[in-house]
């Protein structure tokens, strides 16, 4: 193994960005990088562009076996941004691995040109490109692959945020619209948030809606009652709306008592809540233009 | 010792806790209410746990006692401006105060009271029994 020689990478980066970036360009366009439409040409140049001048700089402190070093910050970053914006596009672990592995092609003809004359010479710089560059492409799919864990990390935050609105619809009258299955962490949010919604508003009547919630066993309906017991400590009233016939069925099967008011539909809880605070919506003949 | 004051606003009386409660403070305040509500002839009774962090199962039962003492005398009792961190904790405990009226706050608590006085068989009325 030819240790002592010097590289002359380094050199054939600096010498030949141009050649190297053109080359690298159709190497990338030939595995198909732009066919998926989601990335642009002007786009994919630029990255390209940035990443061979941070090889350049990187490669000219000759420290090829350790990509973590300082020297290699800059290619770090633009790879970390490129796994990034491939992740939130939505492009597969082998596109955004192919970015680094298609420099190959192009590096390894440019080094043939050269050093093809020497075969040990040759095999010793194909081997530290090869070294290079397979570390910056395991590098890259590790970025990518935490990006798309923090994107589900996010969506699941807030998946669990969005199903839990507690809605006022009217002054002393709160609405939660349940949506998807009720387990035991759903449950302790959606209880949190009625009982602060409770306080803040001051209302003395929440409905809990659930048209959404696909069954209603055991477990749901005793996570209902508790929702409902809590509720009325804190002096709101609860009634239960949304009740499909299919759930009625099964309440009635599995022998289970709500012990609250239920409606079948929002619109007779709602009604009933305005009765309860001695409220009423009167029909006022037919609708006239609002001047 | 601390001893906790029973306030008289109209016919009503107010009780705030807000000492650590322990037996004999209990027992002091059971003592204390029922000869104000004789007294007074008071018709409500309300206890403001608002200054409260913590309630486990022995406040739970005196409030459920005073409840039940207050309704043998004929005044309703109505605890106000529990935390959602205590109701919470009551309903995983299984302590729901069933046999005790709840509301937000001291207004609140007034009006449910004026409620319950000028229509007992109304539909709060409901909760007692």
């Amino acid at each position: 193994m030819a240790e002592g020689h010097a590289t002359i990478i380094p050199q054939l980066l600096a010498d030949n960005e141009q050649t190297l970036l053109r080359d690298w360009m159709e190497s990338q366009k030939k595995s198909g990088a732009l066919r998926g439409g989601q990335i642009s040409d002007a786009e994919l140049t630029e990255a390209s562009r940035r990443l061979l001048a941070a090889l350049r700089s990187g490669a000219a402190t000759g420290q090829f076996a350790d990509i973590t070093a300082p020297a290699w910050d800059q290619s770090r970053t633009v790879l970390e941004d490129v796994s990034r914006s491939h992740a939130t596009l939505g492009l597969t672990p082998s596109e955004t691995a192919t970015f680094v592995f298609s420099l190959k092609e192009p590096l390894f003809a440019l080094l043939r040109e050269k050093v093809g004359k020497d075969p040990d010479r040759l095999a010793h710089e194909t081997w530290i490109a090869t070294m290079l560059l397979d570390k910056l492409g395991l590098y890259t799919v590790e970025t990518f692959q935490k990006t798309r864990e923090d994107i589900i990390a996010r969506q699941q935050q807030e998946l669990l945020e969005l199903s839990t609105p507690v809605v006022r619809l009217w002054e002393g009258i709160l609405a939660l619209p349940l949506i998807g299955t009720l387990d035991s962490s759903r449950t302790q949010i959606v209880m949190e948030s009625l009982l602060e919604e409770i306080v803040t508003s001051g209302a003395q009547i929440a409905i809990i809606d659930i048209t959404g919630v696909p069954t209603v066993d055991t477990l749901v309906a005793q996570h209902l009652i508790k929702t409902v017991a809590a509720a009325r400590l804190m002096g709101a009233d609860c009634l239960i709306s949304g009740i499909r016939p299919q759930i009625a069925q099964t309440i009635v099967h599995l022998g289970l008592e709500l012990g609250v008011v239920s409606k079948a539909t929002m619109a007779d809880a709602f009604a009933l809540a305005l009765r309860q605070l001695g409220k009423a919506v009167v029909d006022r003949g037919p609708a006239r233009q609002e001047v | 010792m601390a001893e906790i004051p029973v306030l008289k606003i109209g016919d009503c009386l107010l009780v705030s806790i807000q000492v650590d409660m322990h037996d004999r403070l209990a027992m002091e305040l059971q003592d204390d209410l029922t000869n104000r509500i004789v007294s007074e002839r008071a018709r409500g009774v309300m206890i403001d746990i608002s200054a409260l962090e913590i309630v486990d199962s022995f406040i739970g039962r005196m409030l459920n006692n005073i409840a039940a003492m207050s309704r043998v005398l004929d005044a309703v009792t109505v605890v106000v401006g529990m935390r959602p961190a205590v109701a919470i904790t009551l309903v995983e405990l299984g302590l729901s105060l069933t046999g005790v009226r709840t509301a937000l706050n001291v207004d609140k608590g007034l009006a449910l009271i004026r409620k319950a006085i000028d229509d007992p068989g109304g539909v709060l009325g409901r909760r007692e029994g």
